[in-house]
C-alpha cells in the first residue's frame, strides 16, 4: 500500500509510531498527482514547497499532512481564482479563516482544486480551466461545485480536502466520487476569505476518505470567527470523542423516496437499503411522506425549494459578484463566463424595483416554511436520510445549455441548505459495471454535527461501501 | 408565465455592468424565461402570515466595538498588490464624468 492511500487518522497513527515518514507521504502523494492530474484535471495549482513546510509542522495535531483546498478559499502565496478567468493570477493579500486554522493546526495546503467557476454549478464543467474527470470512471463527471476536492480524495491525490457548499456542493460531489463530504450547519464554519456565492447559505466543510477523518478535520476548522458575524458562538463538541457510540435507539426518517421522480430509481432503492442497515444497528426507521404543503409529520417537497433557491442564490450572487470590477484586482467584467453572467443578471432582475417583493421576499417567506418544517420533523426524528443526488454521476458533457442543470441536480439537498441544517454524504452503493458510487445524505438539526457523524460512522462500518474502511 | 424580452435583458446587463452582445440578449432572454417558469410555480405556496427569513440561525445585531484594529488592515502596498493600473500609490479608475 502506498502512503497516499492512507486516511488522515491512519497516517497520523503511523507517523506517530514512526512506521512511515512525512517524506514518504509527500513522495507518494506528489507521484499520484504527477501521474493523474494531466488526465483528471483535479488541481489548478500545487505548492512546490509543501514538504518543506510540512516538516516544520510535524508536532502539531495535523502533523504536516497534505490537505487539498477548493480554489475559492483565499490562500497567501497560492493563486486563488475560484476557477474563473476574472481572477486569473490573483494572489490573495490575506488568508481565509478555514485555511488559516488548518495551517495553525499543522495542515499543509498542498494545492488548490478545480471547481465550477464561482461555485456556480454541480458538475465542475463550468470551470474556466476545463472540467475535472471522475477518478472512479473518467468518462463521468465528479459532481460539483467542489468536484476537484472530491476527486483529489477519491484518487488518493491528497490525504484529505476542504470544500464549500451552498446547496449540494460538498455532498453531491462526495456522493458521485465515492467519498465522504460533511456540510456543517450554516455558521459552524467561517466564510471569511471564501469567494462568496450565496452569503446566507455558504458553508465550508471537510471532504475526506472516512467519517472519522471528517469528524477529526471539523474539530480544527469549526468555531466562531470575529471576521464572520454569522458564525455561531455555541460551543463545539469534540466530534471524535463519542464517534463510535453507534446508532442504537436513534429515530430516523427516510425522505423524498415517494416522490414520483425518485420512486423506483436505483437511488431510492439504495436509500431504502440504508434504512435497513440502520434498523439492524438498532435504530427505529420510518418513511416520511412528502407533501406540497406544510403538514405535520410530512416533509415539504423539494420542488418549491428549487424556486426559492434559484431566486435567493441568484440575488445574493448578483450582489456578491458586484465587487469584481477589475480595478483593484482581477480582470474586468467582460471576462465572466456564461453561467456567472446568467446568474448576475437574473439576480439583478429579481432584486430590482418592482420585482424584489414579488420574487426575493416571497422566496424568503417560503424559506421560512422549510425551516419550520425541519424544526417540527426534528422534534419527532433524530435524523433524516435521503439521497444527495437524484442519480449516479452523469457523463462528461451533460451540462449542455440547461440554465437549471445545477438546481435539478441539487434538488434533494436544497431544502436542507435553505434551512441551513447539517448533513453528511457517505458512500452507500457501488455499481460494479461503471464503478460509480451513490451517496447517502444523513441530515441533522442545527448544530447536531456530532449526532450526524455518529450515525454516519455506524453506517459506514456496517454497510461496507466505503473503500477505505476494511471490515 | 413571465416573458422576458431581450430589451429587459439589455437593461439588466447595463445595471449589472455585464457587457453582452445582441445575440446574447436573445439567448439570455430565452434562458431567463425558462428559469422563471420553474420559479413561478412557487407562487402556488400559501405564505399568508409568514415572515421572511434572512438569517437561518436567528443571530441578530452581531456587532463589534467601533475601534480600528491595525492588525486586520491591509497595508497600502498589499491593497495595491493585485491591480494592473496604479499611480503614485492610488488605484487608477475609469473616468465617469467628462467635460463636454
Amino acid at each position: 500500500m502506498k502512503t497516499n492511500e492512507l486516511t488522515l487518522k491512519k497516517a497520523i497513527e503511523l507517523l506517530d509510531k514512526k512506521e512511515i515518514s512525512l517524506d514518504e507521504i509527500y513522495v507518494d502523494t506528489l507521484a499520484a498527482i504527477n501521474e493523474k492530474n494531466k488526465d483528471l484535471n483535479v488541481y489548478l495549482k500545487i505548492d512546490k514547497d509543501a514538504l518543506e513546510k510540512a516538516k516544520k509542522e510535524s508536532n502539531k495535531p495535523l502533523r504536516g499532512l497534505p490537505i487539498a483546498v477548493k480554489d475559492n478559499f483565499l490562500t497567501i502565496g497560492l493563486a486563488t481564482t475560484a476557477s474563473s478567468k476574472v481572477l486569473d493570477g490573483f494572489m490573495p493579500p490575506y488568508e481565509s479563516t478555514v485555511t488559516k486554522r488548518i495551517k495553525n493546526s499543522g495542515g499543509v495546503v498542498i494545492g488548490k482544486t478545480n471547481m465550477d467557476a464561482w461555485a456556480h454549478g454541480s458538475s465542475t464543467e463550468t470551470s474556466d480551466y476545463g472540467p475535472t474527470k471522475n477518478p472512479r470512471n473518467p468518462k463521468y463527471l465528479p459532481g460539483g461545485s467542489s468536484g476537484g476536492s472530491a476527486a483529489a480524495v477519491a484518487a488518493d491525490m491528497t490525504i484529505a480536502a476542504i470544500g464549500s457548499e451552498t446547496a449540494g456542493s460538498i455532498r453531491q460531489p462526495a456522493a458521485w466520487s465515492g467519498v465522504v463530504g460533511l456540510k456543517p450547519t450554516y455558521g459552524r464554519t467561517s466564510r471569511y476569505g471564501v469567494v462568496a456565492m450565496g452569503s446566507s447559505l455558504d458553508s465550508p466543510g471537510p471532504i475526506t476518505k472516512t467519517v472519522e477523518d471528517a469528524a477529526f478535520l471539523l474539530n480544527y476548522i469549526a468555531g466562531q470567527d470575529s471576521n464572520d458575524g454569522t458564525t455561531s458562538s455555541l460551543p463545539i463538541p469534540d466530534c471524535g470523542k463519542d464517534l463510535k457510540k453507534g446508532a442504537k435507539d436513534l429515530k430516523i426518517g427516510i425522505c423524498y423516496i415517494d416522490h414520483p421522480n425518485i420512486k423506483a430509481t436505483p437511488v431510492a432503492k439504495a436509500v431504502e437499503e440504508a434504512g435497513r442497515v440502520f434498523e439492524n444497528l438498532g435504530a427505529k426507521v420510518e418513511q416520511v411522506g412528502i407533501s406540497s404543503e406544510l403538514e405535520k409529520g410530512k416533509i415539504l417537497t423539494h420542488e418549491h425549494a428549487i424556486g426559492v433557491y434559484t431566486v435567493v442564490q441568484r440575488g445574493e450572487v448578483s450582489s456578491n459578484l458586484s465587487r469584481y470590477d477589475g480595478i483593484r484586482y482581477g480582470q474586468d467584467r467582460s471576462h465572466f463566463g456564461h453561467e456567472a453572467k446568467n446568474r448576475i443578471m437574473l439576480g439583478t432582475f429579481s432584486l430590482s424595483k418592482g420585482y424584489s417583493d414579488k420574487y426575493y421576499n416571497f422566496a424568503q417567506k417560503v424559506r421560512s416554511l422549510y425551516i419550520k418544517n425541519f424544526k417540527e420533523l426534528f422534534q419527532e426524528y433524530d435524523l433524516l436520510i435521503s439521497s444527495p443526488s437524484p442519480s449516479y454521476a452523469l457523463p462528461l458533457g451533460s451540462l449542455s445549455d440547461d440554465p437549471m442543470f445545477g438546481e435539478l441536480q441539487d434538488m434533494l439537498v436544497e431544502p436542507s441548505s435553505l434551512a441551513g441544517i447539517t448533513g453528511i454524504s457517505v458512500p452507500c452503493f457501488r455499481d460494479e459495471k461503471t464503478n460509480l458510487y451513490l451517496g447517502l445524505n444523513i441530515m441533522g438539526d442545527y448544530f447536531q454535527e456530532e449526532k450526524v457523524l455518529q450515525a454516519a460512522w455506524a453506517y459506514e462500518q456496517a454497510s461496507g461501501w466505503n473503500p477505505w474502511v476494511k471490515i | 408565465m413571465t416573458k422576458i424580452s431581450p430589451n429587459l435583458v439589455k437593461h439588466m446587463s447595463k445595471l449589472a455592468k455585464i457587457p453582452i452582445s445582441e445575440k446574447e440578449e436573445g439567448e439570455f432572454a430565452k434562458g431567463f424565461s425558462k428559469t422563471l417558469d420553474v420559479v413561478d410555480k412557487l407562487f402556488k405556496v400559501d405564505v399568508k402570515n409568514v415572515e421572511p427569513t434572512h438569517q437561518v440561525t436567528g443571530l441578530e445585531n452581531v456587532l463589534r466595538e467601533d475601534k480600528v484594529d491595525e492588525k486586520k488592515m491591509l497595508s497600502q502596498d498589499q491593497a495595491l498588490s493585485n491591480t494592473k493600473k496604479k499611480y503614485n500609490g492610488y488605484f487608477v479608475v475609469d473616468q465617469i464624468l467628462a467635460e463636454d
